[in-house]
C-alpha cells in the first residue's frame, strides 16, 4: 500500500515538473506511455528488451558464479588472497567505458565480447562481497563439522552457504543493478539492438519520450525481477532469523 | 579400542608476550567403557587438550593415537548448533544414520519432542544444550567428548541427563572424556579422575574409581568425595608450607 502510494507520488511529481518544463524537454506520462504501446505493438520494444534481458542473465550468471567461486577461495586460501589483490585493485578501479572499448578492439563488436566485458566490470564487486563474508564464517561450526566428520559437500551446504547467503543476496542485488547500467553503454558503443542501442537512437533524434519508454520499462523489468526472485531468495535465506519487531 | 594421549608440549605464540607454554608433558590412555574426567581450574588448558586430542589442532609436540575410523560425539561448552536448521535437522545433520526410533527416544530422554521444528534461536540455553547433546548420543559415538555438558542446567535436569549419560556409557562400549568443575559429576560418571594444575597444564594426580558405576551409592559417593577432599586439602596445605 506505501509502495504504490509512494509510486503515485512519484507519477505526480514528474507530472507537474512536465507541464513546468514544456513537453520537449520532459514529456509527459501519457506521452511517454503512448510511446511505449507503440513500440510495444510494433514488437521493437520487446526485441529490444529481449536482448537486454539476455545479456543481463548472461553478464550477470558468470560474474556471480566466478567472482563467488574467486572471493571464496580468496577469503579461505592467504596465498589467493596476496596472489588476487593487486588483480582486484586494478579491476575495482577500472573504468567500465575502458573495458567495453577494449573488449570491442580486440574481440571485435561481437557478442561476446559484450557480455565479457560487462561481466569484467560486475566481477570484482562480487569478489570482495565473498571474500568479506567467507572471511566473517563462523570457525567454530566449521569444527563441529569437522569433528562430526561431516561430508565436504554436506558441510559447505548447510554449514558454509547459508552464512554466505546474506553476501550473495546483496551482491546480486548491487550486481543486478551495475550490470543494467553497463549494458547499456555496451550496447551504445557497439551492439545493433537492445534497449542501449534505441537509447543512442533516440539520443541522436532528442526524441525524450522515446528515451523515457525505453529506459521506464526496463526499470519496471529489474524492478519485477527484485521483487520475484532476490527478495524471496532473501526471505528464505533468512527465514531462521527472529523477525524484528 | 583405545585413546592413547601423549602431548610433550605445546606452545602458544602471541604478539605481546611471545611465546608461553599451554600444556606441560600429559600423558593418558582411555579404554572402551571407560569414563576420564578432567578437572583443572579455569583457564588451564583443557580446551586446548580437547582441541587436540579431536584433531583441530596439529601444532604441537607429541602424539595422539585413536583408531582413525572411531566415531566421534562431542558436546562443546557452548552449544554450536546450526542455526538456520531446526532442532531434528541439526541432529540428523551429524548423524545420518540415526532411525526415526532412536531419534524419538533420544527427544523424549532429553525432553526435546516440543522442540523438533524450532531454529536453535528460539530455545533457551538450557534447551540449546540439550540438542547438543542429543546430537552427540546420536552419531552412536565411540569416542564421546563432554566440555562441561551439564553446566547452567537446574539440578534436576543435571541429575537426570548424568544418568543418561551413564546409561548410554554402560549401553554401548564408548571411551568418554568428560571436562568439568563439579566434583560431584565427576565422582558420579568417572571411573578414572585426572586431576590437572593451573597452566601449563599437568596431570597431578590420577585417581581411580575402583566400585563400579551401576554399584555406586549415595554413601559410597559421598565417602570417595570426602576422600578427594582430604587429598586436595592435603596437597593445598603442603604446597602451602613449602
Amino acid at each position: 500500500m506505501l509502495r504504490l502510494l509512494s509510486f503515485t507520488l512519484f507519477l505526480a511529481i514528474w507530472w507537474i515538473a512536465a507541464l513546468a518544463v514544456g513537453g520537449a524537454k520532459l514529456p509527459s506520462p501519457p506521452a511517454v506511455l503512448q510511446v511505449m504501446i507503440a513500440e510495444a505493438s510494433s514488437g521493437a520494444l520487446f526485441l529490444h528488451l529481449g536482448a537486454t534481458l539476455a545479456r543481463v542473465a548472461l553478464a550477470f550468471t558468470l560474474a556471480m558464479s566466478l567472482g563467488s567461486a574467486i572471493g571464496y577461495l580468496m577469503g579461505r586460501v592467504k596465498l589467493a588472497d596476496r596472489l588476487g589483490d593487486p588483480w582486484l585493485i586494478l579491476l575495482l578501479n577500472l573504468p567500465a567505458l575502458v573495458v567495453i572499448v577494449l573488449a570491442y578492439i580486440w574481440a571485435g563488436l561481437t557478442e561476446a565480447a559484450a557480455i565479457a566485458a560487462i561481466a569484467i566490470n560486475k566481477l570484482p564487486t562480487a569478489i570482495v562481497t565473498l571474500r568479506e563474508g567467507t572471511r566473517a564464517l563462523d570457525r567454530s561450526l566449521d569444527e563441529m563439522a569437522s569433528v562430526f566428520a561431516m561430508p565436504r559437500w554436506r558441510a559447505f551446504r548447510h554449514v558454509v552457504l547459508p552464512q554466505l547467503a546474506p553476501y550473495i543476496a546483496a551482491s546480486a542485488r548491487s550486481g543486478l543493478s551495475l550490470v543494467w547500467k553497463i549494458v547499456l553503454v555496451a550496447e551504445l558503443l557497439g551492439r545493433p539492438n537492445g534497449v542501449g542501442f534505441e537509447i543512442g537512437v533516440a539520443f541522436q533524434l532528442f526524441d525524450t519520450p522515446r528515451l523515457l519508454a525505453y529506459s521506464l520499462t526496463f526499470a519496471a523489468v529489474v524492478l519485477v525481477i527484485e521483487t520475484l526472485l532476490v527478495q524471496p531468495f532473501e526471505a528464505r535465506a533468512n527465514r531462521w532469523r527472529p523477525r524484528a519487531a | 579400542m583405545r585413546l592413547e594421549v601423549d602431548i610433550t608440549g605445546k606452545t602458544f605464540r602471541s604478539a605481546a608476550v611471545g611465546t608461553h607454554e599451554v600444556l606441560a608433558p600429559v600423558k593418558f590412555a582411555l579404554q572402551s567403557g571407560e569414563v576420564g574426567v578432567l578437572i583443572g581450574p579455569s583457564g588451564c588448558g583443557k580446551s586446548t587438550m580437547l582441541r587436540i586430542i579431536l584433531g583441530l589442532d596439529h601444532d604441537f609436540a607429541g602424539r595422539i593415537a585413536r583408531p582413525p575410523e572411531a566415531r566421534i560425539g562431542m558436546v562443546f561448552q557452548e552449544p554450536r548448533l546450526l542455526p538456520w536448521r531446526s532442532v531434528e535437522q541439526n541432529v540428523r545433520l551429524a548423524a545420518p544414520d540415526v532411525t526415526d526410533g532412536k531419534l524419538s527416544e533420544l527427544f523424549r530422554i532429553l525432553e526435546l519432542e516440543a522442540h523438533r521444528s524450532h531454529f536453535p534461536g528460539e530455545l533457551s540455553l538450557g534447551l540449546a544444550r540439550r540438542v547438543a547433546l542429543a546430537r552427540a548420543f546420536a552419531v552412536e559415538p565411540d569416542l564421546l567428548v563432554l566440555d562441561e555438558p551439564l553446566a547452567s542446567l537446574d539440578d534436576a535436569l543435571a541429575g537426570r541427563l548424568r544418568d543418561e549419560i551413564a546409561t548410554l556409557v554402560a549401553s554401548r562400549p564408548v571411551m568418554t572424556l568428560l571436562v568439568t568443575h563439579s566434583l560431584d559429576d565427576a565422582v558420579r560418571l568417572g571411573d578414572r579422575l585426572f586431576f590437572l594444575s593451573p597452566r601449563p597444564a599437568r596431570i597431578v594426580a590420577e585417581v581411580p574409581i575402583g566400585i563400579p558405576r551401576d554399584t555406586r551409592g549415595e554413601a559410597e559417593i559421598a565417602a570417595i568425595k570426602a576422600g578427594l577432599a582430604q587429598r586436595i586439602q592435603g596437597d593445598r596445605t603442603e604446597r602451602d608450607v613449602s
